[in-house]
């Protein structure tokens, strides 16, 4: 029992940071137990057993609970199958078995196309069990009256034959749900009326599952794919069944074709029939459909909406583009305003600039005559001219606020003549290591 | 095994196994090199039709009184195993038609046949029938072993009821039997093979065909640690060998009417002529790709001889050999199973000689999946004996036993234990991917105890050890489609080809873990080393884990409690 497997799968390595009490750590538990019945065979059910009785004795209890809840394996026999033979059904032969209702006969009435293969067996067995020739025979009854007992044999055999139980699927007409009349869809209401016989129609698709007729409040896609699927159904339907039987001994070839012939005629017009029944109802419900006048009023009145927004879209763009345009106007109209006092105002701080440069330099020239030239007595021709010289020099080097600093600062000299030469000379001496002027230009202020 | 043991009982205890089958019976016992050993009677024969006939007072049992069926069939009563223990309206007496008729005697079954020497006939139960039979086994056994038998193990099919038990029990007395243990046929079956000297004990889900002579019943049967569970059965009561003798009869009296314009079923005797025939040439087929059938004055005085071969037999056989491989497809299904998961499939009864029927079920499960028929295996038992071997070594285990003994052990309080609902095994999680390894897979009777080795990564170190319950699924992948190929223009005559492979899906078994139970951790492993992960289930769902580095002293352990 504990014999090693090996596996040649490598372990994974421990994760950093998992950490646990003595390296273990429980995560989960397990799923709950199925109790079973284990077979009392083999050496190691003995050694179990050994194990399990050991040194126990059970209560009746405990035995009784035992059985209980253990899972079955073995199905028991609870099928609803009809027992109650009709007694005209017991009467048929089986040699006319095309007119005979095979599920009646087996008790499946109620399953019809339902009936699974298995329960077609099972309820093939019970009335074998019940009909059995040999069982009446023993009880007393007629020897020959086996009549009922092949009616089961052929029904059986025709059921489990997947193609042959098509074929009487295709014509049972008791499987078949009419449909309603007005007065039931009046009752009832259409979908729970009509319901039922779409099922049953729904029986002979070949694809599979077959959409629901659905109720009020199924989706319209749901409803459009319900009538899809009606307008192209896929059917598997076909009427051999209902086939002339074709004369086996040979009364000739000729009369043997074209019984066939005839067949295969009445298949395809009954098919043919069967199509346009089919769409007659399918149409006829679509007719009443209170859903499709739902949807398509949905629909228009969803259309509608979409159009008004559309409108209103288009509109709201126009607005838009109206206002739009509007601001436009209106700051193109400003920006020309404020451009043009800009330059009104630009104009007249530039002549007023251009004044005090002139007052300034009126300044600077009058400073220097203020002092006579720095000379003491009549200034000579040669010292005016150089002192003019130098100041005209620095004049046009000097820029404005420069122009209005040394300016000041002249005016504070006044006609202290030492004073207006250093306010020069620092002048010309800044100039010089600005590298407006160069050091041999100014001649006086050095 | 012969030995006296000291038991004291009154008389010394010697049991055999007894295959009881509603066509067939074989008897088998221990022999003392271990090996189990199918008993032949008098006549030599291994299966032993189960039929009693009748002539004058004389009883002739076996293939003896089959013969009987064409003169004598109102005194030869044959397929009454199932009419055992049964109230005569839940009989089917169909197979029973050209033999003795089963009759209503109060609630039980029973026949009305000339059993003595006189004219008048007598009413004969079927427990008493039964007792008959069960006593002409148990004298063949004693006259082979030269011991007198006095105890069996008997095989019942799985849908026994407690009434049938007890009338099988009963009769069994009558004929100085002590039935020392009932045990299902699949089971019996399974132990055939898991009895043998060479078994070994391992974890497997084993489908058991059991194909007899008119009833079929499959089983499937979870093997785990040499426990035994019964998940699923199905059983067809129409379907058997004697379906595919009916392929045969008809297939032959098809030929005879075309040649001499009557139909031999007509006539009982005919009948039963062509049916005994054509069942020696239906086995016949099993064994050879010719048989011969010849019946002297099948009907209206005409010898008749013809062959068929096994391919024409296949053929017309089609049918009911998709009803056998149907059966099996229900049964798996029924467990709540998928094919691939499996392991073997056992033939067991008269009709898995049948070479097609085994072929078939190949093809139903995957390649992995063992089939034990004739056919397929050259290591597979002879499927009818299967049933007799088991209950042969069942009888070698219990032989020493009480009755009390036994009877305390098979009861329900034993043998109704839990199983796992889900399987347990260790995830394994790389970079790329998380994998599933399952220890104990579901259906595993508790307790259980599993120990696996794993390998540990390349560099050793610490290892993490995760187990957890999964769950399998079954991944279908669409092989990739060969439209390619079709595409060309000029494919004027692939026609005939292109529809030919139609590319199937490919299914494959992928666990994923569903829920982690516990973590452990191991330390510092040696590079290239092992590590032996033990998992113990409690029948309370409690756990013990342990896990060590193979060769290391030191374990990790750790337990979690259980639920109830």
């Amino acid at each position: 029992m504990a014999s090693v497997q090996v596996v040649n799968v490598s372990l994974p390595s421990l994760p950093s940071g998992w950490t646990a009490d003595k390296d273990f750590k429980a995560v989960g538990s397990l799923s709950p137990a199925t109790q079973r019945t284990i077979e009392p065979v083999g050496p190691h059910f003995l050694a179990y057993a050994r194990r399990k009785r050991h040194n126990r004795t059970f209560s009746e209890d405990e035995r009784i609970q035992a059985e209980k809840t253990v899972k079955k394996t073995e199905e028991e026999d609870e099928d609803d199958f009809s027992d109650n033979e009709d007694p005209m059904m017991l009467q048929r032969e089986a040699k006319d078995w095309k007119g005979q209702d095979h599920y009646a006969v087996l008790g499946l009435s109620k399953y019809r196309w339902r009936a699974t293969p298995d329960m077609i067996k099972r309820a093939h067995r019970k009335k074998v069990l019940r009909h059995h020739p040999d069982k009446k025979a023993a009880m007393g009854q007629s020897d020959e009256d086996d009549r009922f007992f092949k009616c089961i044999q052929k029904a059986t055999e025709l059921l489990l034959d997947p193609t042959r139980r098509r074929q009487f699927d295709s014509v049972d007409e008791a499987a078949d749900v009419d449909s309603p009349s007005k007065s039931t869809i009046a009752k009832k209401g259409l979908y729970k009326a009509w319901g039922p016989t779409f099922v049953a129609e729904g029986r002979f698709s070949n694809k599979q599952p077959v959409p629901l007729f659905g109720d009020d409040n199924s989706t319209q896609q749901d409803v459009e794919s319900f009538y899809n699927f009606w307008y192209n159904f896929d059917s598997w339907r076909s009427f051999e069944y209902l086939d002339e039987d074709i004369p086996d001994d040979g009364e000739g070839r000729h009369q043997k074709r074209q019984t066939e012939k005839k067949n295969a005629n009445a298949r395809s017009k009954r098919k043919a029939e069967d199509n346009a029944r089919l769409r007659e109802m399918v149409d006829e419900v679509l007719a009443l459909d209170e859903r499709i006048k739902k949807f398509r009023q949905q629909a228009r009145a969803g259309k509608d909406a979409k159009r008004k927004a559309k409108e209103d879209e288009i509109k709201r763009i126009a607005d838009e583009k109206k206002a739009a345009k509007e601001a436009e106007e209106k700051a193109a109209k400003e920006a020309e305003e404020t451009a043009k006092a800009e330059r009104e105002k630009n104009k007249k701080n530039k002549e007023a600039a251009k004044n005090a440069a002139k007052k300034n330099k009126r300044v600077l020239k009058g400073s220097v005559k203020d002092v006579n030239y720095f000379a003491d007595g009549e200034a000579s021709a040669g010292q005016v001219d150089s002192v003019l010289g130098d100041v005209e020099l620095i004049m046009g080097k000097i820029d404005v606020d420069e122009l209005a600093a040394l300016a000041e600062k002249l005016s504070i000299a006044g006609k202290d003549g030492a004073a207006v030469k250093a306010a020069y000379t620092a002048e010309a001496k800044r100039l010089v290591e600005a590298g407006k002027i160069k050091e041999g230009d100014a001649k006086v202020f050095v | 095994m012969g030995e006296p043991n000291g038991v004291s009982t009154e008389v010394e205890r010697f049991a055999i196994g007894i295959s009881f089958g509603n066509s067939c019976s074989s008897i088998a016992r221990i022999s003392p090199e271990g090996k189990a050993e199918v008993i032949a009677n008098e006549e030599g024969d291994r299966q032993i039709p189960s039929v009693l006939s009748y002539i004058d007072g004389e009883e002739y049992h076996g293939t003896q009184a089959k013969a009987q069926l064409v003169r004598n069939s109102k005194n030869t009563v044959a397929y009454f195993r199932d009419y055992l223990g049964k109230e005569f309206k839940d009989i089917d007496p169909t197979p029973s038609h050209q033999s003795a008729h089963p009759q209503q005697n109060g609630s039980t079954v029973a026949f009305t046949i000339r059993d003595t020497a006189s004219e008048t006939p007598n009413t004969v139960t079927v427990s008493e029938i039964t007792t008959r039979h069960l006593r002409r086994l148990k004298q063949s056994a004693t006259d082979f072993l030269g011991k007198d038998v006095n105890s069996a193990v008997i095989t019942v099919p799985t849908d026994f009821t407690d009434a049938q038990r007890t009338a099988l029990v009963a009769a069994a007395k009558e004929a100085g039997i002590e039935v020392l243990q009932l045990i299902a046929e699949p089971v019996a079956a399974v132990m055939a093979y898991d009895g043998r000297p060479e078994a070994t004990v391992s974890d497997k889900l084993v489908v058991v065909a059991d194909l007899g002579g008119t009833r079929s019943d499959v089983a499937v049967v979870a093997s785990h640690g040499g426990m035994y569970t019964i998940l699923a059965t199905a059983h067809d009561y129409e379907l058997g060998g004697a379906s595919l003798d009916q392929i045969i009869i008809d297939h032959f009296a098809k030929e005879f009417m075309k040649k001499h314009k009557t139909d031999p079923r007509e006539d009982a005797r005919g009948l039963a002529k062509l049916k005994l025939e054509g069942e020696g040439t239906r086995k016949a087929l099993s064994l050879s790709p010719n048989a011969q059938l010849s019946v002297e004055s099948l009907a209206d005085g005409i010898d008749y001889g013809s062959t068929i071969n096994r391919t024409r037999f296949e053929m017309l056989s089609g049918k009911v050999f998709a009803q056998f491989t149907g059966l099996i497809e229900q049964v798996v299904k029924k467990a709540g199973l998928d094919v691939l998961d499996i392991d073997e499939v056992i033939f067991s009864g008269g009709a898995s000689h049948t070479s097609k029927i085994a072929q078939l079920a190949q093809n139903i499960f995957s390649e992995k999946t063992t089939i034990l028929a004739p056919s397929t295996s050259v290591s597979a038992l002879n499927p009818s004996e299967l049933s007799a071997r088991g209950a042969a070594f069942q009888a070698s285990l219990v032989q020493e036993f009480d009755h009390e003994d036994i009877e305390q052990s098979i009861h329900p309080m034993v043998t109704a234990t839990p199983h796992l609902s889900k399987a347990i095994g260790v995830e394994f999680q790389s970079a790329t991917e998380t994998t599933f390894q399952p220890l104990l897979t579901a259906e595993t009777a508790l307790p259980a105890r599993r120990i696996a080795q794993y390998t540990a990564p390349k560099d050793g170190g610490d290892i993490l050890v995760r187990v957890c319950e999964g769950a399998r699924e079954i991944k279908v992948t669409k092989p990739e489609a060969k439209a390619k190929q079709e595409k060309p223009a000029d494919d004027s005559d692939s026609d005939f080809d292109s529809d030919d492979e139609e590319d199937e899906d490919i299914r494959e078994i992928v666990w994923k873990t569903e829920k982690p139970v516990a973590e452990l951790a191991v330390k510092g492993v040696k590079a290239g080393g092992k590590v032996e992960v033990m998992v113990h289930v409690n029948p309370d769902l409690g756990l013990q884990i342990a896990v060590r580095e193979v060769g290391g002293s030191t374990a990790v352990r750790g337990a979690i409690n259980g639920s109830a």
